[in-house]
Order: C-alpha cells, then structure tokens, then sequence
C-alpha cells in the first residue's frame, strides 16, 4: 500500500439526498490533498454519472438555463474525473448489474463498469472505506 | 487500541435511531477507544445550544471528541457562535485527514 487511497461506496441516486453532496465533497477535497480516490457507486448512485442529465429552465421563476445554472451530477463527476496529478487520482467504477436495472449505461467519459469485487479489491488496497448508504 | 470516526447525518429530532451513535460513542469511549463524532448534513442540527434535549452533551462528557462540518452549519442558517461548548468547528479537509489515519474505523450514520 504504498499511495494513499480511499474508497468510498456510494448507494444514493442523485438529486434525493444531501449524502450525494457530502460525498463529491469528500471526494473533492480528498483529491486536492493529492489522495488516489476510489469509488463504487451501487444502486442508484449509478445515475451521478449519467450523460442524459440536462440542466433545465425554471418556468416558476421565469429563469433560462443559463440564468438557473443547474448544477447537474454528471458534470461534478466529469469535473472531479479531471483532477489529476500526472495520473488519473479518480477511480469511479459503477456497478454493471445495477446499471443494467435502470438502463443508466451512458455514462460520462472515464467512468467504468465493474462488480462488487471490485470493491473489494478497492478496500484491500485502500487507507480506509467509508460506506455512505441510504437511509 | 483503536480510532473510531463516526459521522452523523441525522437529525435527532426526525430520527430517534441517533440515540445508536451515544450508545456506540460512550460506549466506545469507555472501552479506551479513542472516538470523534463529525457532525454534517442534518446531523449539525443538535449541535444548537437552543437544541433541547440534544445527547451531544452527553458524548463530550464521555470525553469524545466532537466536530461540526462549517458548509452543513452555514447551510443551515447555524452561527459558530449558536453551538453548544465543547463542539469544534470543522471541515470536509478535517474529515478527509481523519479518513486518512491509519487503523481509524469510519462508520456513516
């Protein structure tokens, strides 16, 4: 275990929980101190990375899209994906079988599919693993 | 001996299963554990001194250590100067640091 590696196992899907937005917060900050992050998204957090999410108008409001500026999941993905030191620090890995159940496999660049056993491998190899899960 | 990081995210006025992390906490701490409680999310909520009944009182006097994430109070409408003695104000960063020590046991609540 010579890089410091975290792994975090999300299960919430996004816009539900302020758990999502904890997460990309550890995630993030833990990226800027250099740390190799891993995460196995599981269940319907397989939906943070989803290419199909659209930020949208708010008719209520009156407001465009650029007005809303929506902050979309797939694009903290894609932004904390980018974070790199010479190497990719991110590894988010989503789990095949419950993307599958919800037909969520169009993903943004540098997510990767994968199973529970990778999670495994994950913590094996990882400092420590927080497990975020539903309520 | 053993480190144990337990983060809080309820609010123990909508669930009453906060009462798990006291128990677990103190009793943690009476094992000779060393044990910090990280508040965040709804979880910052008892950290109130208006917080009537809150069971933080009880974790400081087990001698457990216990932070409060800045972005959930601020989120909140929560000034530092609102918390109860004996809560630290914290961040994400600080969380992350104590991920990152070896043999600390992270439990999500």
């Amino acid at each position: 275990m010579s890089e410091k590696k975290l792994t975090l196992a999300l299960m919430d899907p996004p816009y539900e929980s302020a758990n999502s937005t904890t997460a990309l917060r550890i995630i993030a900050a833990a990226l800027q101190q250099g740390i190799h992050v891993n995460v196995f998204a599981y269940e319907g957090a397989v939906c943070l990375p989803l290419k199909d999410q659209a930020p949208h108008a708010n008719p209520v409001k009156g407001t465009t899209v650029e007005q809303e500026e929506h902050p979309t999941t797939k694009a903290f993905v894609s932004e904390l994906l980018k974070i790199c030191n010479g190497q990719p620090l991110l590894n988010w890995v989503n789990c095949g079988l419950c993307v599958d159940e919800r037909g969520a496999g169009n993903v943004v660049d540098g997510v990767k599919r994968g199973s529970p056993a990778d999670f495994l491998k994950m913590a094996q190899e990882s400092i420590n693993t927080l497990v975020i899960p539903t309520k | 001996m053993s480190k144990y990081l337990l983060i809080e995210s309820r609010d123990p006025f909508e669930s009453r299963d906060t009462e798990f992390l006291v128990q677990t906490a103190t009793d943690l701490r009476h094992r000779g554990h060393e044990v910090v409680v990280f508040l965040v999310q709804n979880g910052v909520l008892a950290g109130r001194q208006s917080a009537k009944g809150s069971y933080l009182g009880q974790l400081a006097s087990a001698g457990v250590t216990v932070l409060a994430d800045n972005f959930s109070i601020r989120e909140r409408g929560i000034k530092p100067v609102e918390l109860q003695a004996g809560i630290k104000l914290s961040g994400i960063e600080e969380l992350v640091d104590a991920l990152m020590q070896k043999n600390t046991k992270a439990i999500w609540h």
